[in-house]
């Protein structure tokens, strides 16, 4: 057709697209495009709990309580919401909400999202919820199975489906693994959120819409979304360059300088809630991979202390992050709940006393040891190990670093085997609380308690223990502030787990768009506008 | 003839057993799906709730076995990352690649017959030296590294072609063609020249040193004491001798090209199934990944049954010496 179009027509139908375009942008709406590196490889949001799918379906569904941009709380689904007794929690839920299909929210759909989210891979997160039951149709009461300070916090990745589409597309069952056919929802949606999925090709492409009818005031002048699956980095950053995305995650630090520099492009970058560490195997009698035998030398304080007292994390985020990390002293990040800047401060290498100690320990001639690493799963893991080797290798101890993928490595080292020697691992409390981290990583393993589970190194000191009991049920937010410090404290003095750094997230973004970069890596599009 | 067809078939069926045993070996240790599945805050009670459901903590003959009767009924499994039916996946997945690998084979073979015969009638002319020269780029430069300058060049710096995806797709029902519309060609062209580049360079290297070899024997030089036309010669008896290698390795070529697209879809972001092999590999997705390893096994049979079934066609002698 376009062949045969004059140039008059050609000059008419340029000027009717400017003319839209001034519109267009006079009425503030824009389409933005984003690629990431993986997809959001199911829209069941009860099927598993992902964080990068979650975080993808945030836009489309919503929880009682959502997360704003510093990821402080903020009422969602729910308006209000106030403990009745220490272990009853009571939500009033929004009235005139309608799903993106018109039916109304009430109370039924929270019960049947709970059930829904209770058979499915989140169930996780609403572990400590005995029952939930409906007052009225919009009001709801939590039962917790002990007291549960932060039950709000546990709650927003938790997302509210409608049960009368559910049930009418035969989706009442959360999408599992075995299945033996793949649920409706996996591929369609129906939220309440600020936009609605029009186009799903999966890990191609998906087309998000605005919600018109949402019921909360937008941010955003977002009419059309897309977002694009790029695995390769270097893809990803040329797509960004020539102008086929608006933003890309994951872009590689050694890429940041070239952005920055380029007329139309910003590098957004922040840090993350991840913490990378090391964990030396303290629970075996006889490590499986060092050259010590018949003894466990990590058993030792002063080892695992001249251990901390090597690692340069200050080195590992010049040399091997490019600046793209904040080194820690402990293990939960600056923005997780319980954060204490006294045990945040970073160890000063000190490699005469490193050496001093482990001499004490009876090494004066160190030992060869295994660390076991990912090398497609942190940001420059392989890396941050060989870092890791050449730090340690200054007081002898010799770390031959064994990189796999991430499944294999996580075969390897993941209960119920535990095995490995010493590893490099990363971790996101999933309520943003410290209470997570010191529950998963720092307890005393104990499956009937559901401690410890992926205490990979099996570091275990009771009194950390008792405290983390007390934090699980202390109401009083000063007291438990006050645990989770003395915890952590112990945990630095131990030397039970050597920190590295928090990761950070790296954003590739045209100059005319304005976003929000929460710390969960979260790309929340209701607060994203085109200029 | 037919008891040449049947006994190749028969090797066929055998090879394509082996190959599911050796690709589910292969797979069952590759990783921990329930890594992929769980968080990491999940209780032992899930972990050991999930194996069981997922019959992980079943013997691997057994595991085997009902792997394989699932494969017999046609019931290929559902995928533990994305719950959806395997079949479905690969089946979505395919068209992509398949589109992909013919449009390098059709390159290889514009490109490569005619660049390979000149090299090998015209060893010396300037042209055969400039195409053998710079076919050692082809031979040396890594796939991900061609395409990448592939698309600093074409897309970034002339912007003339996107650096990612597979463009406009119509959807016919039963296939997923990009073929049909004008983004659908821009996209391929890149990725389908990063994938051709290495085949060509071999296709062009094995056509000349065929060709070669043939011009030293006996009946070319009958042939040219004979007097006829030094084309003649060369493209009516020397060319058909050297046919029967190349229409083997071009047949095992279109193998190779479905197989080694994974590092090229991985760099464009094309969305075929090497792609979803990679991402099922991180995932320690198992159904997926068996059934892929599985799937390029048969379609290596698939083609090297049709090659072994036309040489008779081409020279009847393989079914006299037998």
């Amino acid at each position: 057709m376009h062949r045969f179009t004059s140039p008059k027509a050609v000059g008419a139908a340029a000027t009717a697209a400017l003319l839209s375009a001034t519109l267009a942008s006079a009425a503030h709406a824009a389409n933005m495009s984003f690629a990431t590196p993986g997809d959001a490889y199911t829209l069941d949001p009860h099927a598993i709990n992902n964080t990068f799918v979650l975080s993808i379906l945030g836009n489309v569904y919503e929880p009682l309580v959502r997360r704003a941009g510093d990821l402080s709380l903020e009422p969602a689904l729910a308006s209000a919401w106030k403990q009745t007794d220490p272990s009853t929690w009571r939500f009033d839920l929004r009235r005139g909400v309608k799903f993106q299909d018109g039916s109304e929210f009430n109370a039924d759909d929270v019960v049947f999202s709970f059930d829904r989210a209770r058979a499915g891979g989140v169930k996780n997160m609403l572990t400590t919820i005995d029952s939930l039951t409906k007052v009225d149709d919009y009001t709801i009461d939590i039962k917790t199975k002990g007291p549960d300070p932060i039950l709000p916090q546990e709650l927003t990745s938790w997302y509210i489906m409608d049960s009368g589409w559910a049930e009418k597309n035969n989706a009442a069952k959360p999408g599992s693994a075995d299945n033996k056919t793949e649920t409706f929802a996996s591929r369609n949606t129906n939220g309440t959120g600020p936009f609605k999925v029009v186009e799903r090709d999966p890990s191609v492409k998906t087309i998000f819409e605005k919600n018109a009818t949402w019921w909360d005031k937008p941010v955003h002048n977002l009419d059309k979304v897309t977002f694009f699956v790029i695995p390769n980095a270097a893809t990803r950053v040329s797509a960004l360059v020539s102008g086929e995305v608006d933003l890309i995650d994951g872009l590689p630090p050694q890429d940041a300088e070239r952005i920055k520099t380029a007329e139309s492009l910003k590098v957004v970058s922040g840090p993350d809630l991840r913490v990378i560490y090391l964990q030396p195997d303290m629970a075996r009698d006889e490590l499986q991979y060092s050259s010590v035998k018949g003894k466990n030398p990590f058993k030792d304080v002063r080892v695992r202390q001249a251990m901390q007292l090597a690692v340069d994390v200050v080195a590992i985020q010049q040399k091997v992050m490019r600046g793209f990390s904040v080194p820690t002293g402990t293990l939960i990040a600056k923005e997780v709940n319980g954060y204490d800047a006294e045990s945040g401060a970073v160890i000063k290498p000190d490699v005469a006393k490193a050496k001093a100690l482990l001499t004490e320990a009876g090494y004066p001639d160190g030992f060869s040891v295994t660390l076991d690493c990912t090398n497609d799963r942190f940001m420059n893991d392989e890396a941050i190990c060989i870092g890791v080797s050449g730090s340690l290798a200054r007081i002898g101890i010799k770390v031959e670093p064994r990189a796999q993928t991430v499944g294999k490595w996580a075969q390897q080292i993941n209960p119920p085997g535990y095995n490995t020697s010493f590893s490099l691992v990363g971790y996101t409390p999933a309520t943003y609380d410290a209470h997570n981290f010191l529950q998963t990583i720092a307890g005393s393993r104990n499956a009937e308690a559901g401690r410890g589970v992926f205490n990979i190194g099996g570091y275990s000191n009771p009194k950390v223990d008792e405290l983390i009991a007390q934090i699980q049920i202390e109401t009083d937010t000063t007291k438990r502030l006050a645990a989770i410090k003395q915890a952590f404290q112990i945990i630095k003095a131990d030397a039970g787990f050597i920190p590295v750094h928090q990761q950070m997230i790296i954003w590739g973004v045209k100059k005319n768009i304005d976003v929000v970069q929460p710390a969960d890596g979260s790309l929340p599009l209701r607060l994203v506008t085109v200029k | 003839m037919l008891r040449y067809f049947a006994s190749r078939t028969f090797q066929a069926v055998i090879v394509l057993f082996i190959i599911s045993l050796i690709g589910f070996a292969l797979v069952a240790n590759l990783g921990d799906p329930l890594a992929a599945l769980l968080s990491p805050d999940a209780t032992e009670a899930q972990r050991a709730e999930l194996a069981a459901s997922l019959n992980l903590n079943a013997s691997f003959a057994e595991r085997f076995l009902s792997f394989f009767g699932g494969l017999w009924r046609g019931d290929f499994g559902i995928s533990y990352r994305t719950h959806e039916p395997v079949a479905h996946l690969i089946w979505d997945r395919l068209p992509a690649t398949i589109e992909l690998a013919f449009a390098s084979l059709i390159l290889t073979l514009v490109i490569g017959i005619p660049a390979g015969v000149h090299c090998g009638v015209h060893p010396k002319s300037m042209l055969s030296r400039a195409i053998m020269f710079s076919s050692i780029i082809g031979v040396t430069l890594p796939t991900f590294v061609a395409g990448i300058l592939l698309i600093l060049v074409f897309a970034v710096k002339l912007a003339w072609l996107p650096s990612f995806g597979r463009g406009g797709v119509v959807d016919l029902g039963f296939w997923k063609t990009g073929l049909l519309t004008a983004s659908g060609w821009r996209a391929l062209i890149l990725p389908a020249i990063t994938l051709s580049l290495f085949q060509v360079t071999f296709i062009i290297r094995m056509i000349r040193t065929q060709l070669l070899e043939v011009g030293q024997t006996e009946y070319i030089r009958f042939a040219r004491a004979r007097g006829l036309t030094e084309s003649r010669v060369w493209y009516l008896h020397a060319l058909k001798n050297t046919l029967l290698p190349v229409v083997t390795i071009i047949g095992l070529q279109l193998g190779n090209i479905i197989a080694f697209s994974v590092v090229t879809e991985s760099v464009f972001a094309w969305p075929g199934v090497g792609l979803l092999f990679l991402q099922s590999i991180q995932s320690a997705d198992i159904p997926v990944i068996s059934i892929y390893l599985i799937l390029i096994g048969a379609i290596f049979i698939i083609i090297n049954l049709i090659v072994e079934l036309t040489y008779p066609v081409i020279d009847p002698r393989v079914l006299r010496s037998r």
